[in-house]
């Protein structure tokens, strides 16, 4: 059985299990807990190592999911993601612009220690008080060849339409490398 | 217990807040990139400062001051060069070349500056000696430190968001497309002209800073000041090594691997 990863990180909040979640075909395994100090408690619980979601491909092939906060002290990680990652997602709160400046910066680490794919969600695209996207690519100093997408981490229609231009992506990569 | 350690745990402005608020007399000793620094404190005030590699002479540092000229400096090391400091400085404002003034605040500024590029030394062994004191013939001062600390904090929260900011050296720069954009109109530091020269997808920002000889903390602030403008992007060097290796597929062959994305692609769209 051969199996693969993609990584979803992002700020806090942003909705990186609600992504998983979405098109995950187990429950998501998540290691929560809960939020004591004041200043975060815009939720109960927050992801403290990582969420984990399958999708089973075929007889021979599984996908998983990993969702990680994407923070500096979570460097350890990188051994267990490193193997078998085809490449990974920054998931973003469109309605929070603080939280941009810590997307950035996840972003940048997360590039700075893997070569592989990468797409940028905005998620909550539904909610009012959401950035427009070309906004968003302008705060997020995301270059126009950089993958910004229209998410909304509860609905499966928009996670799948990430995950494949992710894959659209590394296949993009593949033919030029070839080529 | 000696105090000793390392500038990854403990900052140099923490370590001049616990020397001022205990008033401290010694010399603390810190090994930084390439260079030692010696700041020596009595009762808790900056006394004096050297830094081992650079010419520490009274007459160097009021040349760099440009309160005496090069040649004059010249002169002095060659007719006075056994004189201490001490002594030199008799003699200069005896021959009316300085005022005492003049003098103190020269070595103010030096030792000042001193302090202040131990700021921006991020990793790096300490310890302090007691026993240490200014070597006999040197000039000391009295400096209250308060500043210098209030100082510090401040770099340290310019540090902190900076390397939030471009958390990593290994990356490189490239410039953005934006057409109508002439760097020739934009007004940049000597600092920024000097990274910008070296701005190429092949060069890391660890590359250009060594190039440009700027350390760690002054590179970030170029190159955020360059990014905040729009001028460059941060992009994956050509040929990079990276620090865990990543083997994205289970396979090696091409065709297979091919073939696992298709797979993946099929699925997704299925779901």
């Amino acid at each position: 059985m051969q199996t693969v990863k993609i990584v979803v990180t992002g700020p806090f909040n942003a909705g990186k299990t609600e992504f998983i979640r979405s098109v995950s075909e187990i429950d998501v395994v998540s290691t929560e807990r809960k939020i004591s100090s004041e200043v975060e408690k815009i939720k109960e619980t927050t992801t403290v190592a990582m969420d984990f979601g399958r999708i089973t491909v075929d007889n021979d092939l599984v996908l998983y999911l990993f969702g990680t906060p994407g923070q500096k002290r979570f460097d350890f990680m990188w051994e267990i993601l490193s193997e078998g990652m085809l490449g990974f997602i920054v998931i973003v709160d469109s309605t929070r612009p603080e939280t941009f400046r810590e997307a950035r910066s996840i972003l940048e680490t997360f590039r700075a220690y893997a070569p592989t794919p990468y797409v940028v969600a905005a998620n909550k695209q539904d909610a009012r008080d959401a950035w427009d996207i070309d906004d968003m690519r302008l705060a997020l100093r995301l270059g126009p060849k950089m993958k910004l997408l229209s998410c909304v981490a509860t609905n499966k229609e928009k996670v799948k339409s990430v995950l494949l231009e992710l894959l659209y992506g590394i296949l993009a990569e593949m033919e030029e490398s070839r080529s | 217990m000696a105090l000793k350690g390392n500038l990854r745990d403990f900052t140099i402005t923490q370590l001049l807040n616990l020397i001022n608020l205990a008033k401290k007399t010694g010399t603390l000793v810190v090994e930084g990139p390439g260079e030692i620094a010696k700041v020596m404190f009595r009762d808790g005030k900056l006394a004096f400062a050297i830094i081992e590699q650079e010419d520490n002479s009274l007459a160097a540092i009021l040349q760099r001051n440009k309160k005496i000229t090069a040649s004059q400096c010249r002169l002095i090391k060659e007719k006075a060069g056994q004189m201490s400091d001490k002594e030199l400085g008799l003699v200069l404002i005896n021959a009316g070349y300085v005022s005492q003034n003049d003098i103190l605040a020269s070595l103010q500024q030096y030792f000042k500056n001193i302090v202040r590029r131990l700021f921006s030394w991020m990793d790096g062994f300490f310890r302090f000696d007691a026993t240490e004191v200014a070597p006999s013939g040197k000039i000391t001062v009295r400096l209250d430190l308060e500043n210098l600390i209030i100082e510090g904090s401040r770099q340290l929260q310019e540090w902190e968001k900076l390397q939030e900011e471009i958390p990593s050296l290994e990356m490189a720069l490239k410039f953005t497309e934006r057409p109508g954009t002439n760097l020739r109109n934009i007004n940049l530091s000597v600092e920024e002209w000097r990274v910008v020269s070296y701005v190429n997808p092949k060069n890391s920002m660890r590359q250009i800073a060594r190039a440009a000889k700027l350390n760690d903390m002054e590179v970030r602030r170029v190159v955020y000041s360059l990014l905040q403008a729009g001028l460059v992007e941060i992009v994956r060097p050509s040929g990079a090594q990276y620090p865990t290796p990543i083997r994205m597929f289970p396979t090696n062959d091409k065709a297979e691997q091919k073939s696992l994305v298709n797979r993946l692609i099929d699925r997704i769209r299925s779901l």
